[in-house]
């Protein structure tokens, strides 16, 4: 029952998002090969005591393996982990995710902010944040944080957002190194080999 | 391939180093992703600038560290929270506990009691409370003295209540507390048959023998080998063919003691012990 963790991949990809996400990773993950060297981790808002769809979504549909967080799963390449309902989901050393129930913030539990936090700290310059479309302010001060490491940031188009206030409040408070529409935004993901 | 420590995480370090130097609590195992966060706002909450002010002031000022306390661990938890968690409770193992002419409870980590009173009444509707012994722990004493009064503010009862009906309660939730004044409090007959007491899972032993321990988001915020000593723990209390109940999104897939257990209802995290 018990397993070895393998090797920790090279880089990690930190994807946030609420109100009109999904379509976006119904763009960016089925672009990605099975081969992809970084691991995935998503937070959508989720409303509590409802179970997520989303593993269902895309498990079996794209390349990646696809996993609702558990504490202490390894971080691992080719593999995309969600933030499953009423837990923060956040990154440990060492390779491992780790989750908590502390107060939801931004009334969100998972949040994008604390993901993001808690995965600069660990990846520091191994670690790209890309924030999605969304109806509320999480995710901005995550997306600074990972900035302020030396991480890569990525934010949605606002005009070609569901909605547009996630990865507005995000630009009125930093410069992304990059801001895409969906469809180039798998495309730069697509071809990323490395990070630094 | 990891980044040198920041200072920030050099100051933590020596940080639950002081303090488990000097009050015995240990936090130097803790998932430290979750301890940054709760020791970022005790600054704020503390006015200080680094965590080695806050260190300073934690060994020469004697009320901080209980007021510490309560950002350190995580005194946040719900009535029958995962209701069916407490359905599995209700069907799968109850009925396997009427055999014992007396049973016992560990409720490890039970913060501020929310989880005991779901217990405590669960049991009561399957006819089982008078002769269980219910242990509450946690290391925490502001929590457990919450726990040992029972009071609840009332705008968390609805949501309360909702699980309870969600977990196959058989009656009302109202049936088991008195309101008043923007609180509940809590029937003492439910209590009659608890047991609180401070126990650290990460620094102390076995002290009873349990036939059920339900210990849910407790070892999230440890890391693997403190929750190693904790399952440890668990096994050592537990009869044989005894139950353990988690948190839904932890398991025992990464403990080195996996092989004690089978898993009885997976998908609500209860397991069996089987050595």
């Amino acid at each position: 029952m018990s397993s070895r963790p393998p090797p920790e991949p090279p880089f990690l990809v930190a994807i946030g998002g609420s109100a009109g996400a999904v379509e976006v990773l119904l763009t960016l993950l089925p672009a990605l090969p099975a081969s992809f060297p970084g691991a995935l981790v998503v937070v959508i808002h989720l409303r509590p005591q409802v179970r997520s769809l989303l593993p269902s979504i895309f498990a079996g549909h794209i390349a990646l393996s696809v996993r609702e967080a558990d504490d202490k799963d390894p971080i691992e390449a080719g593999t995309v982990t969600f933030a499953g309902p009423d837990y923060h989901l956040l990154v440990e050393p060492g390779g491992s995710f780790s989750l908590c129930t502390t107060e939801p913030v931004h009334f969100s539990r998972p949040s994008i902010d604390v993901l993001f936090e808690s995965a600069a700290h660990t990846y520091g310059r191994r670690l790209l944040g890309i924030l999605l479309s969304g109806a509320n302010e999480d995710g901005a001060a995550g997306l600074a944080a990972i900035a302020r490491a030396g991480g890569r940031t990525w934010v949605q188009a606002p005009e070609t957002a569901g909605a547009r206030r996630m990865p507005e409040s995000a630009l009125a408070c930093m410069s992304p190194d990059r801001v895409l529409s969906p469809s180039a935004m798998a495309e730069a993901l697509r071809s990323l080999s490395e990070l630094e | 391939m990891t980044e040198p420590p920041s200072d920030f995480d050099i100051e933590l370090r020596l940080l639950l180093e002081a303090i488990y130097l000097k009050y015995c609590y240990d936090f130097r195992s803790y998932s430290v992703a979750s301890l940054r966060r709760r020791v970022e706002q005790a600054l704020e909450k503390f006015g200080c600038r680094t965590l080695s002010q806050l260190q300073d002031r934690v060994l020469h000022e004697p009320s901080v560290m209980p007021a510490l306390l309560q950002y350190l661990t995580v005194p946040v938890s719900e009535m029958f929270r995962d209701p069916e968690y407490f359905l599995g409770l209700r069907r799968e193992v109850i009925p396997r506990l009427l055999t014992y002419p007396s049973i016992r409870v560990w409720v490890a980590g039970c913060s501020t009691g929310e989880e005991v009173y779901s217990i405590a009444i669960l049991l009561q509707e399957e006819g089982l409370l008078s002769r269980t012994t219910i242990y509450a722990t946690d290391i925490n004493p502001e929590a457990l003295r919450a726990a040992e009064a029972g009071v609840y503010p009332i705008d968390r009862v609805a949501g309360f209540s909702e699980s309870y009906r969600k977990s196959g309660g058989r009656g009302s939730l109202s049936d088991y507390y008195t309101a008043g004044y923007g609180a509940v409090v809590f029937d003492r007959a439910l209590r009659a048959r608890a047991a609180f007491s401070d126990h650290s899972l990460a620094t102390d032993g076995v002290f009873a023998e349990v036939q059920l321990v339900s210990c849910r988001n407790v070892l999230i915020y440890f890391d693997r080998d403190l929750q190693d000593r904790a399952v440890g723990l668990f096994r050592d209390a537990l009869v044989r063919r005894g139950f353990l109940g988690l948190g839904n999104r932890e398991s025992l897939r990464f403990s080195k003691h996996a092989d004690a257990f089978t898993e009885l209802l997976p998908e609500v995290r209860i397991y069996q012990r089987c050595s």
